[in-house]
């Protein structure tokens, strides 16, 4: 209880600082801030578009927080998702006849397994190589971006326009017809697998706190030296949670090419995987507290889209700085410490 | 012959594109040899490359885009000590965090000079630099070699890192000693992103550092946090990048290499160069513990 809010102030004096630099670009931060509230949940379309930005950052936000219950910071969920994607879209271009049901299963899978085994090399490098995973992460996440680029425009581009994006794939792939929240949120990418998102959160907490699995992961990440002499194997922790991380990133690909776009677009992803790493440390790396904190960042993502149309000043990459003060507010929580020890002199 | 217009020319390149991952890797050698992990090396260098490119092109003066990118890097570099050595965040976390605010910085200001949020205006030809950031860069290198291996500054950057509790002992503040250290990579790196925007290129653009923050990283490691064998890495990791813009294009029996290919060699040469030689490499002691004196 204390630390959520502890973690609430964090996230509040985040927000407010960022909030008060707009006052450099000659905005008045309350309008700003009604701005933000008011384009992420003013309509159903605006809600719509919240949700849609939702579904991805708790995949990330949850890739994020599996590697690091192991001890490892997954900088990757970027590259991972984007691999993911482009190899579910792959999928659903180069195998139109594959019946309906199958279809979409198939594609999600392909995208899952491309996303576990980004994921992998940067586990079984850190296991073995002793590589540290922050750098090889984000090398793997240019490589992906570079190799995915490749894969758009000249092996499956799009014969129908100009935008650097894939065809799209066969009809039977997506699930729009039975999607019932895609009909709620009528031409948003809002669609079913925001529930997929919120079971799969669940699975992630049953799986970190209620298997051996899950416990053997925590306890390399709270205390490897345990660990070690406890008999579980480091090696085989690090690779599964990076492995799994990678999977859970994947996840994208459903939401993605299943669910709303059914092809992949380069740079359809605002760094999900990057603001996935402060939807994490915002629910402190608890999955079902990611649901939550997916959703306000996602509020705070679509809000600063539609900076640029009502300021003349401020723009779609404000909520970079709203996202990077936040992560600054929630992950030094030594203030508290500190603010006692100067009361604690002053006496 | 060959040597003329083939092996000397791509040697040049190299030494360039190696300037700003040697003022970057030097940089991290100081915070990292004081025990603080400096992943923000990306975003100190893109606050430099960013200052330095609109204070040249302001003033029409590369010097002023010079050293003012250094200020800014100290700036920036203090609220990650602060963070970090005062409030005892998370380093790595608090790195990234600091990497997300100069990219969204950047176009927040550009937008407000120049209401683009794009690359800044193209310097003028002779605010160009022509050698002096690569000149620099080895200077930077040979000083910081001297000042690790023969000063008294060196001994107590190294203790700060290997053994911060006999520095502390020894009456030297080893807070001190860290702020200073993460100050002085702050400058460097952002001399770093300086060189890319007024030396190899003639403005900013967005995320133009492109990794390379995390390179001088891995060079640093790679090259076991000396100062003579990082720099070398820097070289290397350079040559990678030359190779990789010469290779663009070129075509092998009739089929050319997708220049998307050729564009992640220098990433990709990085994890093989981690991967290869890591173990033998051993990192500060204290790495990343922060501090429990009072």
């Amino acid at each position: 209880m204390k630390n959520l809010l502890k973690t609430s102030l964090g996230f509040i004096l985040g927000l407010s600082a960022a909030l008060l630099l707009s006052f450099f670009a000659g905005e008045n931060p309350v309008r700003i801030f009604i701005i933000l509230v008011n384009s992420a949940f003013g309509s159903m379309y605006d809600l719509g578009l919240t949700l849609g930005y939702t579904t991805p950052l708790i995949f990330c936000g949850l890739s994020v927080a599996v590697a690091f219950h192991a001890g490892l910071f997954n900088i990757g969920a970027e590259g991972q998702l984007v691999v993911a994607t482009a190899t579910a879209a792959w999928v659903g271009v180069m195998f139109p006849n594959v019946p309906f049901i199958l279809a979409p299963i198939l594609a999600t899978l392909a995208g899952l397994c491309a996303g576990a085994a980004w994921g992998a090399v940067a586990g079984w490098l850190r296991a073995y190589r002793g590589s540290h995973e922050v750098i090889v992460t984000i090398m793997l996440n240019f490589i992906a971006a570079g190799l995915v680029s490749w894969l758009v425009l000249n092996v499956i581009p799009n014969p129908n326009s100009q935008n650097p994006e894939t065809a799209m794939v066969a009809s039977q792939y997506q699930l729009k017809d039975y999607d019932l929240i895609a009909r709620l949120f009528p031409d948003t990418p809002a669609n079913f697998s925001f529930v997929v998102a919120v079971v799969l959160a669940l699975l992630v907490w049953i799986f970190l706190w209620r298997t051996t699995w899950g416990f053997e992961l925590r306890a390399v990440g709270y205390n490897p030296e345990a660990a070690r002499r406890a008999g579980i194997s480091e090696k085989k922790i690090r690779i599964l949670a990076m492995t799994l991380a990678g999977a859970v990133a994947g996840f994208v690909a459903l939401s993605e090419v299943v669910g709303s776009a059914g092809q992949y677009r380069i740079g359809f992803s605002p760094d999900y995987g990057f603001i996935g790493i402060a939807v994490a440390l915002l629910a402190q790396n608890n999955p079902l507290g990611i649901v939550v904190s997916a959703f306000l960042m996602a509020a705070l993502h679509k809000g600063a889209s539609d900076l640029d149309l009502e300021t003349s000043t401020i723009t779609r990459d404000f909520s970079r700085i709203i996202q990077a003060l936040i992560i600054l507010g929630v992950c030094a929580q030594g203030y508290w410490q500190w603010i006692q020890n100067r009361r604690g002199k002053s006496k | 012959m060959i040597f003329d217009w083939w092996i000397f020319p791509l040697l040049f390149a190299a030494l360039r594109m190696a300037t700003p991952l040697i003022f970057a890797g030097m940089g991290g050698m100081f915070s990292e040899r004081s025990g603080v992990v400096n992943v923000a090396l990306e975003g100190f260098m893109l606050t430099g490359a960013f200052t330095g490119a609109i204070l040249a092109q302001q003033t029409h003066s590369e010097w002023i885009g010079w050293f003012s990118a250094f200020g800014a890097g100290v700036i920036i570099a203090a609220l990650y000590a602060c963070f970090v050595i005062e409030l005892k965040a998370d380093q790595i976390v608090t790195g990234t965090a600091l990497n997300l605010l100069a990219a969204g910085i950047a176009p927040f200001i550009t937008k407000i000079i120049y209401n683009s949020t794009g690359s800044t205006p193209n310097l003028e030809m002779e605010n160009r630099f022509e050698i002096f950031p690569l000149v620099m860069a080895l200077v930077v290198a040979a000083f910081a070699t001297l000042l690790l291996r023969r000063s008294k500054w060196g001994l107590w950057i190294s203790f700060a890192g290997e053994n911060p509790e006999a520095l502390a002992t020894a009456g030297i503040s080893v807070r001190k000693v860290r702020w200073l250290s993460v100050l002085t990579s702050g400058g460097l790196a952002a001399w770093g992103g300086a060189s890319l925007s007024l030396y190899l290129a003639s403005s900013y653009s967005p995320m133009m550092t492109g990794g390379r923050g995390f390179m001088a990283l891995a060079a640093l490691i790679f090259g076991k946090w000396k100062p003579i064998p990082t720099l070398l890495a820097c070289l290397f990791f350079g040559l990678a990048d030359a190779v990789q813009i010469r290779l663009q294009g070129v075509s092998w029996g009739g089929y050319v290499i997708p220049v998307q290919f050729v564009q992640i060699l220098p990433y990709l040469l990085t994890i093989v160069a981690l991967a290869g030689f890591i173990g033998h490499s051993r990192a500060p002691k204290a790495l990343g513990q922060s501090l429990n004196e009072k």
